[in-house]
């Protein structure tokens, strides 16, 4: 019977949206939930020209409009990934392009070149509700497409130090992309940059600590020199600067306080050390990882700085990380702290990003604090609330119909639109699944899709 | 005197423990040399100790003894017994650690400690057939890097015990998660990665002192990728997938060898012949075990194709493998599985991290059941065995999609009555029946959803964890004296 609805509500929507963009969608009968609301809101969403023009109680169905009847069901925006390794990755092991492994190029690395919509991981994606992604360079020490699983043998040679891998201040610059079908994915590119602190910090500059605050320092400060003196650069006539010209083009939004830098850090101390960097030099700060910054909640509050994390951590995988637990989350909130909370792994699993929202409510989070956590909050955070993260008039049509509460296991999306246009409730998972349910058939699989 | 009172009874649990592990003791075949010892000569002196591998198959014995306890009485849940069965309005009794009854609205008998459980759900503790807590442990630093004997490709005479950690801080967290057996493998970079050990989720001194009393040895194997990619980046065999199966053949003639000479050798001893012993090799005991059945394999395999042909190789050696873990396609062979009474412990969405995983789907485990095999979740990672019930979950929903009328009654046995068939200890752990073990999960609601959470656990009936009381919270020495912990 759901999966009757299911199909029905895909059917009805895709029409829609074929029907040209100048098609008027009004889903009526739904439970509207926005971030931040304790309960969802009996109401409306109309979309026109994939944007949507209303949304809420007393919203009218426009005349001529396609109607979708959402039969009571949970409309949410769609999810906003976080430290993503989505359109950049197939198959792990086989390669990504979220890693830079030459030593001439870090901060001016761009993800956005990279972007591959045809990816098979982006459906699975999709159907956790995930409907844009910030797709994120990997800093050494694993930030960003972090904790893919690898039950290998590769750990044999885990904890030696990595000589394979380039050594970088800064891994790059990230982008958002939208989770559509078609070649038109990237949202906005240029978002943030990303940095390693603590261990992965200490390892790129040699081995301490210190010595990577005084070499951000000085690569800031070249930065600044380069950004008054380019003329003279250019002419050769300048003194010899930290970084590549391509790298020092690249911080100048950074160091001018407008391209925020996602700093990786989880020990409160390291923590403490970055956002004494960021004040003094003026950055714009995010955190990204975070395990203990529970701790240093108030202040991280007080200086108005995000954090992304993972509310599933919490052992003390390294000494970074001995005050791991799994009401981070719910004590940042409490402490005023805007929190994105992300899936395991950059894109294999980052469809379990709804259920790690349900752990960290499970752990003291607000239901309405996990949702804005993983909608609103990383839209802000990375600049693109203009467009997506909140079912409210004038934004991207990134929404999702569920069969019941969105974080729950036994819930599943009926309806997925992306800039109005219903995607398919289909994966190659799905494909394989269904080629193989019935086994006694006569014909082998392979003839069967 | 509550305390004398609580010494005494785990005294008691204790002696049923042990007559419970002389009981499923296999009789050790070396023990016949001497009573059929009718050659009319002089008996031949025995082996000095260490040399025969007949002698003392259990060399570091268990020395687990359960917490204190005192009979308990859960009343007023909603019941999932492990067998299929859901029980509204269910009591549970534990009596000297044991389950003494479950049923619908049953009397306390005196003498009961009573937990209002009322709104809450009980079910079997959980089992998780694939770990490496221990091993593996938690700082995850080089010196605890404990769970790969990545030099050669077969190191069947490696024992996982000998790396565990106990005190590792993972133990305590999966505790949290419900979870009250364990099997720690060794890791898949060998064609044979070693033993595995089962535990009991209880903190201990030592790994004896965790070590599942009576259950049966595991040896843990692995295809594919892993050893393939090891050895082949070491310029040396296996290299390629037909490099394993060679590897595998070749370690299991040597093993009939070995096990021929032995038996050899015990049958002129019985003849009264002078006979020189076989040297003894600890590899290849590993390796006869399994041979005889006294230890069961618990196969590393991924690919539906792989499979197969680890299932060939069993019958070509005459051995049974009990379980394929990983396993993301055996919905492709799920008939085949079933049709040879081999479990599959998988995860249910985890994929594409290596292309041998990368045709994972989310109906796998409904899918196996469906065909009418013994279908697992188990986690391979410290976090995911904190929440194996939202694994079980995702699995159930995906089940769900396809129009299978799956219960959580049904579901529930992914996580606790499968599992402890694959580790051979389902005569006493797995589901809430008279005369097992006492190990009890209370959950807060239906553990299908993502905001419940484990409220106590019972293993043998001690209190092995209470979420609202710290007493009743192991920590670990290594989590002592970190004054940033929580």
């Amino acid at each position: 019977m759901i999966r009757r609805l299911a199909v029905l509500l895909a059917a009805t929507a895709l029409t829609a949206a074929t029907g040209a963009n100048a098609a008027t969608v009004a889903i009526v009968n739904a439970r509207i939930l926005n971030p931040g609301a304790a309960q969802p809101v009996n109401g409306a969403v109309v979309v026109r020209d994939g944007k949507i023009v209303a949304a809420g109680a007393n919203v009218a169905t426009p005349a001529g409009a396609q109607v979708v009847d959402a039969k009571g069901g949970i409309v949410t925006p769609g999810f906003v990934a976080v430290n993503s390794m989505l359109g950049a990755v197939e198959v792990s092991s086989v390669g990504d392009d979220v890693d830079v492994k030459t030593p001439d190029l870090g901060a001016a690395f761009d993800v956005q070149y990279a972007l591959n919509p045809d990816s098979v991981v982006i459906p699975v994606a999709r159907l956790g509700g995930i409907t844009s992604a910030v797709v994120t360079p990997r800093a050494e020490g694993g930030q960003g497409g972090a904790g893919e699983h690898d039950d290998s043998g590769a750990e044999a040679t885990s904890g030696a130090p990595s000589s394979e891998n380039a050594h970088h201040l800064f891994a790059g610059q990230a982008a958002v992309i939208q989770l559509a079908r078609g070649s038109d994915m990237l949202l906005k590119p240029k978002v943030a940059m990303v940095s390693p602190f603590g261990d992965a910090g200490a390892k790129v500059a040699g081995g301490a600590r210190g010595a990577e605050f005084v070499l951000l320092k000085e690569a800031i400060e070249d930065v600044r020199a380069y950004q008054r003196n380019r003329a003279a650069y250019e002419r050769a006539g300048y003194r010899d600067l930290s970084l590549s010209r391509a790298d020092l083009e690249a911080l100048i939004p950074v160091v001018n306080g407008q391209m925020p830098l996602v700093a990786v850090a989880n020990r409160a101390s390291d923590i403490r050390a970055v956002l004494k960097l960021a004040k003094d030099e003026k950055l714009k700060l995010i955190l990204s990882g975070a395990a203990e910054a529970w701790r240093v909640a108030p202040e991280i509050a007080a200086a108005g700085v995000p954090v992304i994390l993972n509310p599933v951590l919490d052992r003390p995988t390294s000494f970074e990380t001995l005050g791991a637990t799994l009401e981070n989350a719910a004590r940042l909130e409490a402490a005023g702290v805007t929190v994105a909370i992300e899936g395991n792994s950059g894109a294999h699993r980052a469809h379990e990003m709804r259920y790690n929202a349900g752990i960290a409510v499970a752990n003291g989070m607000t239901k309405g604090g996990a949702l804005a956590a993983v909608t609103i909050n990383p839209a802000k955070i990375f600049g693109v609330a203009n467009r997506v993260g909140s079912l409210e008039p004038g934004k991207d049509a990134d929404l999702v119909i569920w069969s019941g509460d969105p974080f729950e296991p036994l819930s599943k999306p009926q309806l997925i639109l992306v800039r109005g246009e219903a995607q398919p409730l289909r994966s190659r998972q799905l494909d394989l699944r269904d080629r193989y349910r019935d086994l006694s058939r006569p014909m082998p699989p392979g003839y069967s899709y | 005197m509550k305390r004398v009172f609580s010494v005494a009874l785990a005294l008691l649990a204790s002696a049923s423990l042990a007559a419970c592990a002389t009981t499923t003791a296999k009789p050790a075949p070396g023990k016949s040399q001497t009573a059929s010892n009718g050659g009319g000569g002089p008996p031949p002196a025995p082996l000095p100790k260490g040399l025969d591998p007949a002698a003392n198959k259990d060399p570091f014995p268990s020395t687990y003894r359960p917490l204190p306890g005192r009979d308990v009485a859960l009343v007023g849940a909603t019941v999932l017994t492990g067998t299929g069965a859901q029980i509204e309005n269910g009591t549970v009794l534990i009596k000297a650690g044991r389950i003494a009854a479950v049923g619908q609205g049953l009397a306390v008998p005196a003498g009961y400690e009573t937990v209002d459980a009322r709104g809450k759900w009980i079910t079997p503790g959980l089992i998780d057939t694939h770990s490496h807590l221990g091993v593996y442990p938690s700082p995850e630093v080089q010196a605890h890097s404990d769970g790969n004997e990545a030099i050669d490709p077969n190191t069947a005479q490696v024992w996982a015990e000998h790396s565990v950690w106990p005190q590792d801080p993972g133990f305590n967290l999966a505790r949290a998660g419900g979870v009250t057996t364990l099997l720690v493998l060794p890791g898949s970079a060998n064609l044979f990665g070693g033993r595995g050990v089962t535990l009991r989720n209880v903190p201990g001194r030592t790994v004896q002192d965790m070590k599942f009393p009576g259950a049966p040895y595991t040896l843990k194997m692995a295809c594919g990728e892993n050893p393939k990619r090891v050895y082949g980046g070491k310029g040396r065999s296996p290299a390629t997938r037909m490099g394993n199966v060679a590897g595998y053949r070749a370690a299991w003639i040597n093993a009939a060898d070995y096990m021929r000479k032995w038996d050899d050798y015990r049958a002129k001893v019985a003849r009264g012949d002078k006979a020189d012993p076989p040297k003894r090799d600890l590899q290849l005991d590993t390796l006869v075990g399994v041979l005889k059945g006294e230890i069961l394999v618990e196969n590393h395999c991924y690919r539906a194709d792989e499979m197969a042909q680890m299932i060939d190789i069993s019958k070509e050696f005459g051995y049974r493998i009990t379980a394929f873990h990983h396993t993301v396609e055996a919905y492709k062979i799920a008939d085949l599985l079933a049709k040879n009474d081999i479990c599959a412990a998988t995860w249910t969405n985890w994929w594409g991290s290596k292309l041998e995983m990368n045709d994972s789907v989310e109906a796998n485990v409904p899918l196996v059941e469906a065909a009418g095999g013994c279908a697992i979740i188990k986690s391979d990672d410290p976090d995911l065995i904190q929440r194996l019930n939202q694994e079980a979950a995702e699995a159930m929903a995906a089940g769900r999609a396809l129009g299978m009328p799956i219960t959580e009654a049904q579901a529930i046995r992914w996580i606790t009555a499968n599992p402890a068939k694959a580790l051979g200890i389902a005569a006493e752990v797995g589901t809430l029946e008279p005369g097992k073990r006492g190990d009890v999960t209370l959950w807060d609601g239906n553990p299908f959803s993502i905001y419940t959470r484990a409220q106590r656990v019972w293993i043998d009936g001690g209190l092995a964890y209470d979420r609202t009381d710290p007493r009743f919270q192991a920590k670990s020495d290594f989590e002592l004296g970190q004054e940033s912990r929580r």
